[in-house]
C-alpha cells in the first residue's frame, strides 16, 4: 500500500517538474507547478504529516502558485515564447553546469552523509499520533525555534513594508522619464498650477 | 492507517462491510448534495421571485420544483463551443477545477450524530459505529480551506483560458477577491480552533455541545467576519463584482456554454450549501440541538442541521436580493482594512484569555486590558489608514493640477 502511494506520488512529481520546465506556456509551468505540490502533499499525508500537507495545499498552491498566474496573466506574457533568444549570453551553458552540480551536491549529500541526510536512520519513524500534528510543530515552532520564528516574521514584515514603500505613488516624480523632461518641467506645472 | 483515525469505523478491522458502508456514505452524500443544489437554484428563484413581487418558475412541476431539471436539461443540449482563441487543455480543465473541490468540501462536514451529554456523535450502522460524515481527517476544516483555494484555480484559469478580454477581467477580479477574503475566512477560523483545541470538524461540533454552541468566544466577531468573507469567498452578491453584468458581460464564464456552463453554475450552488454546512459546523454547533422525542433520536440532529443550513441559505437568498453591489475599492477596503485586524484583534484577546486561564489570572483583567490594547492598536492603524488617504488625495490633487494645466 505505502510503496503503491509512493511510487504513484513520485511520478505525479516528477511528471509535475518536467512539465514545469519543458511548457512553453508559462500558465502551463505554473499549472504543473500545482501538480508537483500535489504529490509532495501526498507524500507528507503518507508520512502522517498530515497538517504540513494541508499547510502545504494552503499556502503554495492556493496562495503563492496562484499569484504566480496572476502575475503572468496581468502582465500579459501569457503566450508561449519565442526560445530561440538567449536574453543573456551565455546563460545556457551556465544553467547546466549549475544545475548538474546541485544535482551533484544533493547525490553526494545522500551517498556520503553518515546516517542519512537527516542525521536520522529512520526518517519514518512516526512523531506522534497523526491527530497532534499540529500542537507538536507549534511546540517545537515557538519553544525549540522561537528566535528563526521571530526572524521570519521580520522579514516578512520588512517584505511587506517594502511593496508598500514602492506601490505607494510617489508625490514628486522621482526620476525625470525622458517624456516628460520633453514636454514640461513637472515642478514647475505645479506651481503654476497653485497660483 | 493513521490517516483517517478519528473515524471509529475505520480503527477495526477494514473488511468489506466496512468498504460497503463508506462507498455508502460517498454515494448518499454526492446524491444529497445533487439534489440539494437542485432544490437550492429553485430555492432561490421562487425567494427572489417573492422578494421582487414576481411569480418566478411556476411551470415544470408543482410549484415549479422541476424548472432547475429542466434547465439543466436544456444546457445539456445545447451546443459546446469552443473559442477559436481559447487554450483548449485548460478550458476544458476549469470547470472541473471548481466543481471538484465544491464536492469534496462536504465530505468533512457531520450532518447528523448526537453529541450531546458526552456522546461522540456516532451512529450505529449495520453492527459498525461510525460518524454521519464522508472523512473525519485530523486537519479537518484546513482541508476545506485548501480545496477552496483550489477553487480559486477553476475561475482564474475559466478567464484567462477562454482568451477574452470580459472574462480576464473577471476573473483577475475574482482571484483577487478570493485570495483576499481567505485571510478574513481562515482567521475568523482560527478563534474556532483556539476555542475547541482541534482541527477536526466532529471535535469542533463536539466541543459546542454545551448548551452556548461556545457562541460568547466565536459567537459576535469571528461569526459575522466568517458570514462575510464566506459571502464574498462565494462570489455571492453584494460581492458578486466578479459577474457584474454592466461592466463584465458574464465575468469569468462568459464564453462559456451548455454543459461546461452547467458544471460552473452547479459548482456555484454547490459551494454556497457547503459554506452553509460549514459555518453551522463552526459556529452553530452542527447537528446539535435537543431530542425532542427519545424513540427516534437520531432524526434529531438530522432535522437540526438541515433546518440551521436551510436559515443560512435563506440569508444568502436575501441578501441577494437586498444588498446592491460594492465597489471594487470599497471591497477591497472592507476585506483588508476591516475584517482581517478585526479578526485578528479578536483571535488575540481570545487568545490572551485562554492563557490566563492556564497562567491563573483574573478574567476580569485580562478582558479589560485586551480590549483596551485592542482599541489603542485600532487607533492607531485607522490613524494610519486617514494619513494614507490624505496623502492618497494630495498626490491625486497635484496630478490633477498638472493634467489641468496641460489644456
Amino acid at each position: 500500500m505505502e510503496t503503491t502511494v509512493f511510487l504513484t506520488s513520485a511520478v505525479v512529481i516528477l511528471s509535475g517538474s518536467l512539465g514545469v520546465i519543458f511548457s512553453k506556456n508559462p500558465v502551463h509551468s505554473a499549472l504543473f507547478m500545482v501538480q508537483t505540490l500535489f504529490g509532495a502533499a501526498v507524500l507528507f499525508v503518507l508520512l502522517e504529516a498530515t497538517f504540513l500537507a494541508a499547510i502545504q495545499v494552503i499556502v503554495y498552491a492556493g496562495a503563492i502558485v496562484i499569484l504566480f498566474v496572476f502575475v503572468i496573466t496581468l502582465l500579459g506574457v501569457d503566450r508561449a515564447e519565442d526560445l530561440r533568444v538567449e536574453p543573456i549570453s551565455g546563460q545556457r551553458p551556465l544553467a547546466v553546469v549549475l544545475g548538474a552540480s546541485i544535482f551533484g551536491i544533493i547525490l553526494t549529500v545522500l551517498i556520503v552523509a553518515v546516517g542519512g541526510p537527516t542525521g536520522v536512520q529512520e526518517a519514518n519513524t512516526p512523531i506522534g499520533d497523526a491527530g497532534n500534528n499540529t500542537r507538536l510543530l507549534g511546540e517545537t515552532l515557538f519553544s525549540k525555534q522561537v528566535f528563526s520564528v521571530e526572524l521570519t516574521a521580520l522579514l516578512l514584515t520588512v517584505a511587506v513594508i517594502g511593496a508598500v514603500v514602492l506601490s505607494t505613488r510617489p508625490q514628486k516624480p522621482l526620476i525625470k522619464t525622458s517624456e516628460e523632461s520633453q514636454n514640461h518641467n513637472f515642478e514647475e506645472e505645479i506651481e503654476e498650477g497653485k497660483e | 492507517m493513521m490517516i483517517i483515525a478519528a473515524d471509529p469505523l475505520l480503527s477495526s478491522e477494514i473488511g468489506f462491510s466496512v468498504i460497503a458502508i463508506m462507498l455508502l456514505k460517498v454515494v448518499i452524500a454526492f446524491a444529497l448534495l445533487m439534489v440539494s443544489v437542485m432544490l437550492v437554484i429553485w430555492f432561490e428563484r421562487k425567494i427572489v421571485a417573492d422578494m421582487h413581487n414576481r411569480v418566478g418558475p411556476s411551470l415544470a412541476g408543482p410549484w415549479g420544483i422541476l424548472q432547475t431539471l429542466a434547465d439543466g436539461i436544456k444546457l445539456f443540449f445545447k451546443e459546446d463551443l469552443l473559442p477559436e482563441r481559447a487554450d483548449r487543455i485548460v478550458f476544458r480543465l476549469a470547470p472541473y477545477l471548481s466543481l471538484v473541490p465544491a464536492f469534496l468540501s462536504f465530505a468533512i462536514v457531520p450532518i447528523g450524530g448526537d453529541f450531546t451529554n458526552g456522546g461522540d456523535g456516532t451512529v450505529s450502522i449495520f453492527g459498525h459505529r461510525t460518524l454521519l460524515q464522508v472523512a473525519d481527517p485530523p486537519v479537518g476544516i484546513l482541508l476545506f480551506l485548501a480545496l477552496s483555494s483550489i477553487a480559486v484555480y477553476g475561475v482564474m484559469l475559466a478567464g484567462w483560458s477562454s482568451g477574452s478580454k470580459y472574462p480576464l477581467l473577471g476573473s483577475v477580479r475574482a482571484s483577487a477577491q478570493m485570495i483576499s477574503y481567505e485571510a478574513a475566512l481562515g482567521l475568523s477560523m482560527a478563534t474556532v480552533f483556539l476555542s475547541s483545541g482541534t482541527l477536526s470538524t466532529s471535535g469542533i461540533v463536539a466541543g459546542q455541545a454545551t448548551w452556548n454552541w461556545n457562541l460568547v468566544a466565536t459567537g459576535v466577531i469571528p461569526f459575522v467576519i466568517f458570514v462575510i468573507a464566506g459571502t464574498a469567498e462565494l462570489n455571492r452578491p453584494p460581492f458578486d463584482l466578479v459577474e457584474a453584468e454592466q461592466e463584465l458581460v458574464g465575468g469569468f464564464h462568459t464564453e462559456y456554454s451548455s454543459i461546461r456552463f452547467a458544471l460552473f453554475f452547479l459548482a456555484e450552488f454547490m459551494n454556497m450549501i457547503t459554506m452553509s454546512a460549514i459555518a453551522v459546523t463552526l459556529f452553530l454547533g452542527g447537528p446539535n440541538g435537543p431530542i425532542l422525542i427519545k424513540q427516534i433520536s437520531w432524526v434529531w440532529p438530522i432535522l437540526w442541521f438541515f433546518l440551521k443550513v436551510m436559515a443560512f441559505l435563506f440569508t444568502f437568498v436575501w441578501l441577494r436580493a437586498t444588498l446592491p453591489r460594492l465597489r471594487y475599492d470599497q471591497l477591497m477596503d472592507l476585506g483588508w482594512k476591516l475584517l482581517i485586524p478585526a479578526s485578528l484583534g479578536w483571535f488575540l484577546l481570545i487568545a490572551a484569555l485562554n492563557i490566563g486561564e492556564d497562567r491563573g489570572w483574573s478574567t476580569f483583567l485580562v478582558v479589560p486590558i485586551g480590549l483596551l490594547v485592542l482599541s489603542f492598536v485600532a487607533l492607531l492603524l485607522n490613524g494610519a489608514i486617514k494619513k494614507a488617504k490624505d496623502s492618497n488625495l494630495n498626490a491625486a490633487d497635484l496630478s490633477e493640477i498638472s493634467e489641468g494645466s496641460d489644456q
